[in-house]
């Protein structure tokens, strides 16, 4: 320990959670329904609750009930009843309607804001007495002498690019419990760190990644269909890249739209921002979003491993939930609703033993282990292509998952193809002309603010790499996966390959791409201070 | 001495504003509310002074329904001593405000009253005037500089022509402008503190301040779309457009 981390104040708890989503939320609103007396925090990086929150998102609202038995009569502010389902096959020009798969079929769920639901479950659980604090980045781990997780760091505030403090500077203080809880969603920062330092995947696949951008439209009036579920496959992707699109009609003339592909891709030229954008100049898709205005926008990486990729979620002092773990259900589409049974399954675990130890096999044996079971095989199944893909899914739902095999998951990181080794792809994009404009238009509907005298956020680790190898071998794919422009190469006379790496740090969203996908495993995404970010309304 | 700061609850300056479709006014739900920032620049200045052992008591007031204590815990949590919300419903025009103002400050008696210069939501930048006017006493208005000597206040304004230097008798109102300083940011453990602060919640008609609204507001309506543009290929192009379109 250094002696600057002796010298910070101290609060105590008996719970810390770090990240408001739906699993935090539910985990704590569940601790103290269960006991009064724990006392429970929950730290959130964004200036408040849910403005880093982003997803489809159809939910299934089981686990709801039996956390909120009653949350019907008050229900969020953004909670539409699914009334159709639809799924097509893109080609360039044309939609093929296909049948609804079994996993898919969205009778009794609900269009929600995952971030406005969240907004709606913080007030709740203050009012059961937890303790929440948006706008402070739990940026460390506080470890305890023996090693283990005694709490956690929070960054500081007022440093400026440097890391020399401004006048505005403010310590962060340390929160130590006995217990602490990674509900930092996909690709956790602190989740990470301790993933790697406890050894968690040493028994499991390499864990999968997908990243999904996302737009709130306000549609010319009359256009929405309330309650209809729209996703496609194929175009804008080619054969060997997972991902689709989804439209869910919203009340109110609105619709939320996206697009989510597969961080295993392979092309380094391809970028996931104009694959989304295409989309939605699909001739089935564009006549929907004429006329109508971009409200907000913004993009997440999302967690595909599932069942074969799930880390041991306990260590000494802590625990991972929700998306931290990995539970999200691919061919459903929907992690919610395993977030939040994760949540709630760790809070009767910790309310029952009074510690974190044995939750993993709790977890294993539960309800939300067994539906990650049964659909395991379905998304490897697509490493070998859409169609062998859609073949494996079908036999795989057929039997529900009892065939005695597990296909495996492979690094995405991995994935990339050198640009010597392309074939050249006819993609048939089209010429654009609906709102955003290009990434940094797109970014401005995100609300996305970070003073801009801070330490950059995202540390590269070696950077020459960035201008020799990576530039021969795949010509600066981080130009093209970041959905927020944060990467870009500028020339630099000063340098002798005539170019630099600017990183506009400002700009990002908080995706987690970037840490992800990078060929190289170089970039190190690590928090801003807190408060930072995106300011989404409504994804 | 004490210090009152007024703190308004306004939409944040990071969210893009957006008139509801009924032009009934501006699109709050779901959006982020914050203190309006010349506010906070406001309380910080006035927190500045207490620390220089220049007063030795700051209340936040805030007139509006129970939603703006949410701001005023955040006041409270960056160092207020206490909080007064004066609770309505109503949307008040600043004539209303000030009078509002006007009888806390008789009740509190302060020695300063420090308001941000305009709220960043309807940017009248009238209340801290009207509440000098009712109060009788002196007012500085876009202060980018401030220092208390006893029982005068030196005060740097920013106006058109630059910067003008005034002194004033206080008790005094002033308001602030965005070069006065930066705000800081609030330690976590004074949010827990700032539960336990004092809040006082005075219903309006309490007050005796009636409160008939001179103004009203018949319509709101976005700025028009700025029209599409297009690409020309060279300087022929553009001087035939613009003889096309009859401009030149």
């Amino acid at each position: 320990m250094n002696e600057a981390a002796t010298e910070r104040e101290v609060m105590e708890y008996d719970v810390i959670i770090v990240g408001a989503g739906p699993a935090g939320l539910a985990c704590a609103i569940r601790l103290k329904q269960l006991k009064k007396d724990l006392m429970v925090a929950v730290i959130e990086k964004s200036a408040e609750v849910g403005a880093h929150i982003l997803s489809g998102a159809v939910i299934e609202p089981g686990p709801l009930d039996e956390l909120l038995p009653g949350w019907r009569d008050n229900p969020p502010p953004v909670c539409i009843p699914v009334e159709a389902d639809e799924i097509s096959l893109l080609t360039a020009t044309s939609k093929y309607k296909l049948p609804t798969p079994p996993q898919q079929k969205n009778h009794g769920n609900f269009i929600v804001s995952l971030g406005a639901l969240c907004a709606w479950l913080a007030p709740q659980a203050e009012d059961l007495g937890v303790d929440i604090f948006p706008g402070y980045a739990a940026s460390g781990i506080h470890y305890l002498p023996d090693g283990a997780v005694g709490g956690v760091i929070i960054g500081d505030m007022g440093v400026d690019r440097q890391g020399q403090p401004k006048d505005t500077y403010m310590q962060g203080i340390e929160i130590h419990a006995p217990l602490t809880l990674l509900a930092e969603g996909c690709r956790g920062h602190l989740s990470k760190q301790l993933i790697s330092k406890f050894d968690l995947d040493a028994e499991s696949d390499p864990q999968s990644y997908g990243i999904g951008i996302k737009e709130l439209w306000q549609l010319a009036p009359g256009k929405s269909k309330p309650g209809f579920v729209q996703h496609s496959i194929g175009w804008p992707l080619d054969n060997n890249t997972y991902g689709g699109s989804f439209i869910y009609h919203l009340d109110n003339d609105r619709v939320a739209v996206g697009f989510v592909c597969a961080l295993d891709y392979s092309d380094p030229e391809f970028s996931p921002f104009e694959a989304f954008q295409q989309f939605k100049h699909h001739p089935s898709v564009k006549p929907l979003f004429e006329g109508g205005e971009i409200l907000s926008g913004g993009a997440r990486a999302l967690i595909e491993g599932g069942a074969q990729s799930l880390p041991k979620v306990e260590m000494p002092g802590a625990l991972l939930i929700g998306d931290a773990a990995g539970l999200l259900n691919l061919p459903k589409i929907k992690g919610t609703h395993q977030a939040i049974r994760s949540g709630m399954l760790a809070a009767v675990h910790i309310a029952d033993k009074g510690k974190g130890e044995g939750f993993d096999s709790v977890l294993r044996a539960s309800p939300i282990m067994k539906e990650l079971h049964k659909v395991r095989n379905i998304r490897p199944g697509f490493n070998k292509g859409l169609w062998r893909g859609l073949l494996t899914a079908a036999i795989e739902t057929i039997t529900a998952g009892k065939l005695p095999r597990t296909l495996h998951n492979h690094a995405d990181y991995s994935s990339l193809i050198k640009i010597a080794d392309m074939k050249p792809l006819e993609r048939q994009w089209v010429k654009r002309d609906l709102a955003p404009r290009d990434r940094l238009a797109s970014v401005y509907f995100s609300a996305t603010d970070h003073d801009e005298d801070q330490l950059v956020h995202l540390q590269i680790l070696e950077p020459d790499i960035c201008i020799t190898r990576c530039g021969d071998e795949y010509g600066h794919p981080c130009t093209r996966f970041c959905p927020a422009d944060v990467y870009e190469m500028v020339e630099d006379n000063k340098s002798a390959a005539g170019i630099r790496l600017q990183i506009n740090a400002a700009n990002c969203v908080h995706c987690k791409t970037c840490d992800i996908k990078d060929p190289y495993q170089i970039i190190n995404w690590v928090t801003p201070e807190g408060g930072s970010g995106p300011n989404y309304q409504n994804l | 001495m004490k210090i009152m700061v007024g703190i308004k609850r306004v939409v944040d300056f990071n969210v893009r504003i957006r008139v509801k479709s009924d032009g009934s006014g501006v699109e709050t739900e779901g959006v982020k509310m914050s203190i309006n920032p010349f506010d906070e620049i406001a309380l910080e200045q006035a927190l500045r002074i207490r620390e220089a052992g220049q007063a030795d008591e700051v209340i936040v007031v805030s007139v509006g329904g129970n939603e703006c204590q949410q701001q005023l815990r955040t006041g409270l949590a960056m160092g207020a001593d206490r909080a007064i919300q004066v609770d309505t419903t109503e949307n008040l025009q600043p004539l209303t405000i000030a009078r509002a103002f006007l009888k806390l400050v008789e009740k509190e008696q302060p020695g300063l009253v420090i308001l941000g210069k305009q709220a960043i939501d309807n940017d009248n930048s009238q209340t801290g005037q009207m509440l000098a006017t009712l109060w009788g006493r002196p007012q500085a208005t876009f202060a980018s500089g401030l220092e208390l000597n006893g029982n005068t206040a030196t005060v740097i304004r920013e106006v058109d022509a630059g910067l003008e230097t005034i002194e004033v008798d206080l008790p005094a109102v002033i308001t602030v402008d965005l070069r006065l300083n930066e705000p800081r940011f609030v330690k976590l453990p004074d949010i827990m503190k700032a539960k336990r602060k004092p809040l006082d919640v005075i219903p309006m008609a309490e007050l005796g301040v009636s409160s008939e609204n001179d103004l009203q507001f018949t319509h709101h309506a976005p700025p028009p779309v700025r029209e599409k543009g297009i690409m020309v290929e060279d300087v022929a192009q553009l001087v035939a457009e613009l003889k096309n379109r009859g401009l030149v």
